[in-house]
C-alpha cells in the first residue's frame, strides 16, 4: 500500500510542473509584462518611464527566463519565471497589485469558504442519495418517471435563477434572512442558511439523476437477482446490497472534490457577499489582478491533484484488486 | 446592377455554415444506413420528446436566421441614382424580419404591454402647466415583453440571444470533437508511450479548475484585444472574435471528458476478435481506426455531444455574469440577466427581462436535455438490456 501511495505521489510531480509551465506561458508569454503595465496604467499616453516604474514596483522588471546580467545561479533565480512561477511550489504567492500579501489573504478567506461548502456537500449527499434511493425503489413506475423529469427540469435551470429567485423570495419578500453579508461565530448561521439552501436546490437535479443511474446499474447485476431469489425483501436488497456496492463510485466522486471545497464557489460567494476564496477570485478577475488569478489557478490545480491522490488511495482501500494489479 | 445588400461573413457565421453542412451530411448518411431508426422510434414513443424536438427546431430556425449577416444599401440622396455606399450597421436576416421590434425603442423601462412609462415624469401640457404623470410610451402596447433600461424591446433581445446560446453550445462541440476523437482513439489504440503522453496532457489540463483556466485565458485575450484595438473593423466583429475564442477555450477544457471515455472504449474494442482479425489480415492502422473502431464508438460521441450542449448554454450565462463570457456588447442571456439583476431592488420591480431570459434559456436547455435522454436510451446498449 505504501509503495502504491508513493507511486501516486511521484506521478503528481510532472503534472504539477506541467501546470506551472502552462500558467507561466498563459500569463507571461501571450502578453508581455509591458502589455500588463500598459493595461494597468491605461493604454493611451503611457511613457516608457511609467511602464518601467510599474514593472519595477510589481517585480516584473526582470527577464523572462535567463538573466544575462547576473552571475552563477543568479542567472536563473533573478528572473520572472523563477520569482513568479517556481516560487508557487513553495506556496509563496507574492503580493497583489494593491500590495497585500496573497498568501495571508488566502488563509483568512479559507474559513468562510469551508463554512459554506462543507454543510452543502454533506447535506447534499444525504438528500440526493435518499431521493435517488426512492426513485430506484419505485423504478419503472409513474413516481420514477416524473421524478426523473423533475430532476431534468431542475438541472435545466440556470444557477443564477436559483440564486436570484432565492434572494428575492426569501430575503426580500418574506424577510426571513439577510440578503447578503457575513459574520463570525454563531451569527454566521443566518447568513449561510440561504446560500446553502440555494446550493442544495441547484445540485439536487443532477445529483439525484446521477445516483439513480448508479443504483440502477447495480440493480441489474447478478448478485442482486440472487439476493432476491433468496427471498430477501426489497428494502434489504436496496440498502444492504445495492447501496453498499454503489458506495465505491459515490465515495470516489466525493473524495475528489473534498480538497476543492477550499476554493469556494465563485457564484454563490459573490452573490451573497461571503468573504471566501470564490469571491476573492471574482474580485481579482474583475480588477484584472493577475497575481491573484495566477495564485488561485496554481492552488486550485494543486488541490485537485491532492484530490486525485486521495481518490486513488480511497479506491485502493475499497477495492484490493487495484492495489495489487498493475497500475 | 449592384446588390441591395452586401453580405458580411463573421467568423462564427462561417463555422456555423460549416457545422450545418456537416450535420446535413451526417444525417443523410445516417438515414441511408438506417442508424437513426432507433432514435426516431424512441422520440416517437414519448410525446414530451416530440414537443422538445419541435421546440428545438424553432430555436435552430431563429438562430440560423440570425447567422446570416449583411449591410443594407443606404437610401440614395439623389433620386434615380444608385448609391455605392452600404450602411455601417451589420444586420442579420432576423434583424431585417423583425425591424419593428428592433427600431421601436423607448426611453427606458416599460412593463410588458404597458401604455405608459415606468417612471413618473414632469410633462408640460399645452397651457404650459406642469404635471407629474406617467408619460405615454412612443409605441403604447407594442412591447409584448416590455423594454429594458435603454428602451430596447425585451422580446427582440431574447430572440437575438438565441444565436449566442446556440453558437456557444454547438461551435464548442465542433471544436473539441476532432481533438477528443483523435486523441482518445489513438491513446486507446496505440497504447504505450502515446497513451502515456495523451493521458499526461489531459490530466494536466483537467487539473486546472475549468472556470479559472477560462478566466485566465479570457483575461489574456481581453488584454490582447485592448492593446491591438486597431485590428478590428467594427464592434460586431470584435464581439464575434471574442465569442469565437470563448468557444475555443471552452472546447480546450471540454474535450477531456469525451477523450477519456473514448480511450476506455477503444481499449476494450481493440482487443476484440474482429479487430485482431483485421490486423492479422494486414489492414493498416488508419483503416482499422476508421472502419472498425470509429463506427463502434459513434454512439458515445453523439450522446456526449448532446449532453455537453446544454451544459455549455448554462455555462455561458454564468461566465457572462462573472465578466469572462461573451463581449458585454453582445446580446446574450447571461448579459441580459447581468444587467437586469440589480433592478430587482427597484420598486416596482423590473421582472420582465430576467423572466424572459430565464424562460428562453430553460426552453432551450430543457428540450435538449429531454432529447438527449431519448437519444441515450436509444443508443446505449447497456440500458437496452434492462
Amino acid at each position: 500500500m505504501t509503495d502504491y501511495i508513493i507511486r501516486r505521489l511521484l506521478y503528481a510531480v510532472p503534472i504539477l510542473i506541467g501546470i506551472n509551465l502552462l500558467t507561466f506561458a498563459l500569463f507571461f508569454v501571450v502578453n508581455t509584462p509591458d502589455d500588463m503595465a500598459r493595461l494597468h496604467l491605461g493604454v493611451k499616453r503611457v511613457t516608457p518611464e511609467a511602464t518601467e516604474k510599474w514593472k519595477k514596483e510589481h517585480g516584473y522588471d526582470k527577464p523572462l527566463l535567463i538573466n544575462r546580467l547576473e552571475q552563477g545561479t543568479k542567472k536563473i533565480t533573478e528572473t520572472i519565471f523563477f520569482n513568479k512561477s517556481v516560487s508557487l511550489f513553495l506556496f509563496q504567492f507574492g503580493h497583489a497589485d494593491d500590495g497585500r500579501d496573497i498568501g495571508y489573504d488566502i488563509q483568512q478567506r479559507m474559513g468562510p469558504s469551508l463554512a459554506l461548502a462543507i454543510p452543502e456537500l454533506l447535506v447534499g449527499l444525504l438528500i440526493n442519495i435518499t431521493a435517488a434511493m426512492m426513485l430506484a425503489f419505485f423504478r419503472a413506475t409513474y413516481i420514477d418517471y416524473w421524478g426523473v423529469i423533475v430532476a431534468v427540469a431542475m438541472m435545466s435551470i440556470s444557477a443564477l435563477f436559483y440564486i436570484i429567485g432565492g434572494q428575492f423570495l426569501i430575503s426580500k419578500l418574506l424577510r426571513l434572512v439577510p440578503i447578503s453579508g457575513f459574520d463570525d461565530g454563531t451569527a454566521m448561521v443566518k447568513f449561510l442558511i440561504l446560500p446553502v439552501f440555494v446550493g442544495l436546490l441547484f445540485g439536487m437535479g443532477s445529483g439525484t439523476r446521477w445516483y439513480r443511474t448508479l443504483f440502477l446499474e447495480e440493480i441489474g447485476k447478478d448478485y442482486v437477482r440472487t439476493a432476491r431469489a433468496k427471498g430477501l425483501s426489497e428494502s434489504v436488497v436496496l440498502f444492504r446490497h445495492v447501496l453498499r456496492n454503489s458506495l465505491i463510485p459515490i465515495l470516489t466522486g466525493v473524495v475528489v472534490v473534498i480538497p476543492l471545497l477550499f476554493m469556494g464557489s465563485l457564484l454563490t460567494e459573490s452573490f451573497f457577499g461571503i468573504p471566501g476564496l470564490g469571491s476573492y477570485t471574482i474580485d481579482a478577475i474583475n480588477s484584472q489582478d493577475f497575481g491573484i488569478v495566477r495564485a488561485m489557478v496554481f492552488l486550485g490545480s494543486a488541490l485537485y491533484i491532492v484530490g486525485l491522490i486521495f481518490t486513488d488511495i480511497a479506491y485502493a482501500w475499497a477495492d484490493p484488486r487495484v492495489r495489487v494489479g498493475k497500475s | 446592377m449592384r446588390l441591395p445588400i452586401q453580405p458580411v461573413f463573421l467568423w462564427t457565421d462561417i463555422l456555423i455554415d460549416l457545422l450545418v453542412v456537416c450535420t446535413v451530411i451526417f444525417i443523410v448518411y445516417g438515414i441511408r444506413k438506417g442508424h437513426f431508426r432507433a432514435i426516431v422510434r424512441q422520440i416517437g414513443k414519448r410525446p414530451m420528446a416530440v414537443v422538445a424536438f419541435i421546440l428545438l427546431l424553432c430555436y435552430l430556425f431563429v438562430g440560423l436566421l440570425d447567422s446570416f449577416h449583411f449591410r443594407l444599401q443606404l437610401p440614395s440622396d439623389q433620386p434615380g441614382k444608385e448609391t455605392q455606399e452600404y450602411g455601417p450597421d451589420v444586420l442579420s436576416a432576423l434583424d431585417f424580419l423583425v425591424t419593428p421590434l428592433r427600431t421601436h425603442v423607448e426611453k427606458t423601462y416599460s412593463a410588458p404591454l404597458a401604455k405608459v412609462g415606468y417612471t413618473k415624469e414632469t410633462v408640460e401640457d399645452k397651457a404650459g402647466v406642469k404635471h407629474r404623470i406617467y408619460p405615454p410610451l412612443l409605441y403604447p402596447g407594442g412591447h409584448i415583453l416590455g423594454t429594458d433600461k435603454v428602451g430596447n424591446d425585451v422580446l427582440y433581445l431574447s430572440l437575438k440571444a438565441i444565436r449566442t446560446g446556440l453558437v456557444v453550445g454547438s461551435l464548442t462541440t465542433l471544436m473539441m470533437l476532432p481533438f477528443a476523437v483523435l486523441l482518445g482513439i489513438s491513446a486507446g489504440y496505440f497504447k504505450g508511450w502515446v497513451d502515456d503522453l495523451i493521458a499526461y496532457v489531459y490530466t494536466t489540463l483537467s487539473s486546472v479548475p475549468g472556470v479559472l483556466l477560462i478566466a485566465a485565458t479570457v483575461l489574456m485575450l481581453q488584454m490582447y484585444m485592448d492593446t491591438h484595438a486597431g485590428d478590428f473593423n467594427s464592434s460586431a466583429e470584435r464581439a464575434d472574435v471574442r465569442l469565437f475564442f470563448l468557444c475555443l477555450i471552452l472546447g480546450a477544457t471540454g474535450w477531456i471528458g469525451l477523450c477519456r471515455l473514448l480511450r476506455g472504449e477503444t481499449l476494450k474494442i481493440s482487443t476484440l476478435e474482429y479487430v485482431e482479425a483485421a490486423r492479422a489480415l494486414g489492414v493498416g492502422h488508419c483503416q482499422i481506426i476508421f472502419r472498425h473502431i470509429l463506427p463502434n464508438v459513434m454512439h458515445i460521441i453523439l450522446i456526449s455531444a448532446v449532453l455537453d450542449f446544454s451544459g455549455l448554454v448554462l455555462a455561458e450565462a454564468v461566465l457572462s455574469y462573472v465578466g469572462i463570457g461573451v463581449d458585454p456588447s453582445m446580446i446574450s442571456w447571461g448579459n441580459m440577466i447581468n444587467s437586469a439583476r440589480l433592478e430587482m431592488a427597484r420598486e416596482p420591480i423590473v421582472w420582465w427581462s430576467l423572466t424572459a431570459a430565464f424562460v428562453m434559456m430553460v426552453g432551450l436547455v430543457l428540450s435538449v436535455n429531454i432529447l438527449s435522454d431519448a437519444v441515450r436510451d436509444a443508443l446505449d446498449p447497456r440500458l437496452k438490456e434492462r
